[in-house]
């Protein structure tokens, strides 16, 4: 498939802002049992602003892919069927309630209206909207994943590893950005957050590597015989039709070497895992407050590349009948 | 349907049908074989769920996929969604273009009965398409299909498509020299050609 870099943005762009929101939520419920120190309001508020803009930013990438983007209104309708339609409803829905989570926090409306758990558990408003706010996040995730894993000869994509990716590379991108966060506010969330970080990278690793593998010995079941219906090993394309290019080879091609391939999928399993691990550990060693903000950066880098390779990787099955400009 | 730089070093644009050629075999036992590749309008069409907008429909009445251009974002998941790459984006426009088996043509009406039909179905010089409802086991493309062996593009997929394609018939033909000469032709007077037995249908007619 061709890498549009609409949709690579918007993907990971979400995802960090997905991730960020999880990781507040974390910060949030912790505290609330006393098991990390407690932030003030504003903390949460702007990190829920954060995360917000980050929301903002894929769905305004997201209309660069459209062809008709003022009437992008229209992809709500068919939510019983389409998993883009569902992304379309869930992605709004999550922005509201990153944005009531926020301003909750902003105004102090947090005083807890059920004690649960023997006094331990006090349940406030922005305690509810982030539980709801976690489970829109991770409907957003699969949605996000399954417009991708629901296409069944899409063969690369079609597995659950395209999901477990989507969702841990996003919560690990949040995480991250939540100690970077932390660190240039000088808090000592930032190895809390670090930790979760390297949990969820160390997950992402291990799903994406799964896919990898997977996709390299991945047996296509298509194939020209029955693209065109000729029992014959030896076909060879002539002509596709026209003598230039055409939606057909621009959509559905990367058009790029094999060794660029290869480059950036060692590209993005070096920026994705290994260095952020480290600067992530060498930030806990030394204290650095930049460190872990070094640390987001190179990991959202590597993620876009990720995200490319993502798509150059899946073979369409159409590319059968579009191997010949003649 | 748009048609960018028709007379450029890079014409490009929007077609429904796309006819591609492909060469079956090694040298020299080689065929050459036409493909006409245009949207199968399949019985259980995986565009179709995928639409986040509902511009892609099957319609209930006659089973023919189509795009409402008025509600088409251009999203292009739809055209991921089809395997044989029959769905092609127009440029200009911006939505989504397929062959819609000429849906204007095919219910009108106040054209005689033989002239529903798609356009490229009446202006194929050889006959080589035919259409029908495959629904009817009478008509004519069911019994092509039925006694003609016809087959499904894909058929790992599912998508049950509509169109069926019929395998190559290869006519081998033999001709004697009575097939070409009426021996009892009472105006020829003599034959001064000298055959060899080895001449085509070509040499002998004109
Ligand atoms: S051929 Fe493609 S576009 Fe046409 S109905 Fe089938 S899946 Fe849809
Ligand atoms: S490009 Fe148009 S027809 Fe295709 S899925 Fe998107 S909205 Fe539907």
């Amino acid at each position: 498939m061709h890498p549009a870099f609409s949709v690579i943005f918007l993907t990971t762009l979400i995802g960090a802002g997905q991730g960020l929101f999880l990781a507040l939520f974390t910060g949030q419920f912790y505290s609330t049992v006393e098991l990390v120190e407690p932030q003030p309001a504003s903390f949460y508020a702007v990190g829920s602003a954060l995360s917000l803009a980050l929301l903002v930013g894929g769905l305004a990438a997201s209309f660069f892919h459209l062809g008709r983007p003022e009437r992008a209104w229209r992809a709500a309708a068919m939510w019983r069927t389409s998993w883009l339609s569902r992304e379309v409803i869930v992605l709004p829905a999550m922005m509201g309630i990153v944005f009531l989570y926020g301003v909750f926090h902003w105004a102090g409306w947090t005083q807890p209206f059920i004690v649960l758990g023997e006094g331990t558990l006090p349940i406030d408003a922005t305690f509810v909207l982030g539980m709801l706010g976690v489970l829109v996040t991770l409907a957003l995730f699969v949605s996000t994943g399954m417009i991708y894993a629901s296409v069944k000869f899409l063969q690369e994509w079609h597995s659950p590893y395209t999901i477990a990716n989507f969702i841990f590379l996003g919560t690990a991108s949040g995480f991250m950005l939540a100690a970077a966060y932390s660190a240039l506010l000088g808090n000592h969330l930032v190895g809390f957050f670090g930790t979760w970080a390297v949990i969820a990278t160390l997950l992402g690793l291990g799903t994406r590597t799964a896919s990898l593998v997977r996709n390299t010995s991945i047996k296509h079941r298509s194939n020209l015989q029955t693209a065109i219906g000729i029992r014959h090993r030896g076909i060879v394309q002539k002509s596709q039709g026209f003598s230039a290019d055409s939606f057909n080879t621009r959509e559905f091609f990367h058009h790029q070497s094999p060794e660029t391939l290869k480059l950036i999928r060692v590209m993005f399993l070096v920026l994705v895992f290994p260095v952020p691990i480290a600067l992530v550990l060498l930030a806990y060693a030394l204290e650095s407050p930049t460190l872990p903000i070094v640390a987001f950066a190179v990991q959202y880098i590597g993620l876009l590349a990720e995200r490319w390779y993502f798509f150059a990787e899946a073979e369409h099955p159409q590319n059968l009948y579009y191997q010949q400009i003649s | 349907m748009v048609d960018e730089n028709p007379y450029d070093a890079n014409p490009t644009g929007t077609f429904f049908n796309r006819v591609q050629t492909y060469e079956v075999g090694s040298f020299p036992s080689t065929e050459t074989v036409h493909f006409p590749k245009s949207c199968l309008h399949c019985e259980d069409p995986p565009c179709v769920p995928v639409c986040p907008t509902g511009a892609s429909y099957k319609r209930e009445d006659n089973g023919v996929v189509l795009v409402d251009y008025d509600k088409c974002i251009g999203c292009k998941y739809c055209s991921w969604a089809c395997p044989y790459g029959v769905r092609e984006l127009d440029e200009q426009q911006k939505v989504m273009k397929k062959c819609t088996l000429c849906i204007d043509r095919i219910t009108d009406h106040t054209l005689p009965e033989a002239e529903r039909k798609p356009a490229c179905v009446i202006a194929c010089p050889t006959n080589a398409r035919l259409y029908g409802d495959v629904h009817d086991p009478d008509s004519e493309v069911s019994v092509a299909i039925r006694e003609r062996g016809g087959y499904a593009l894909m058929p790992e997929w599912g998508t049950n498509p509509a169109n069926h394609y019929l395998p190559r018939q290869k006519t081998h033909m033999h001709v004697t020299e009575e097939d070409l000469q009426r021996s009892d032709n009472p105006l020829t007077k003599e034959d001064i050609t000298v055959y060899h037995g080895e001449e085509t249908m070509e040499d002998v007619t004109w």
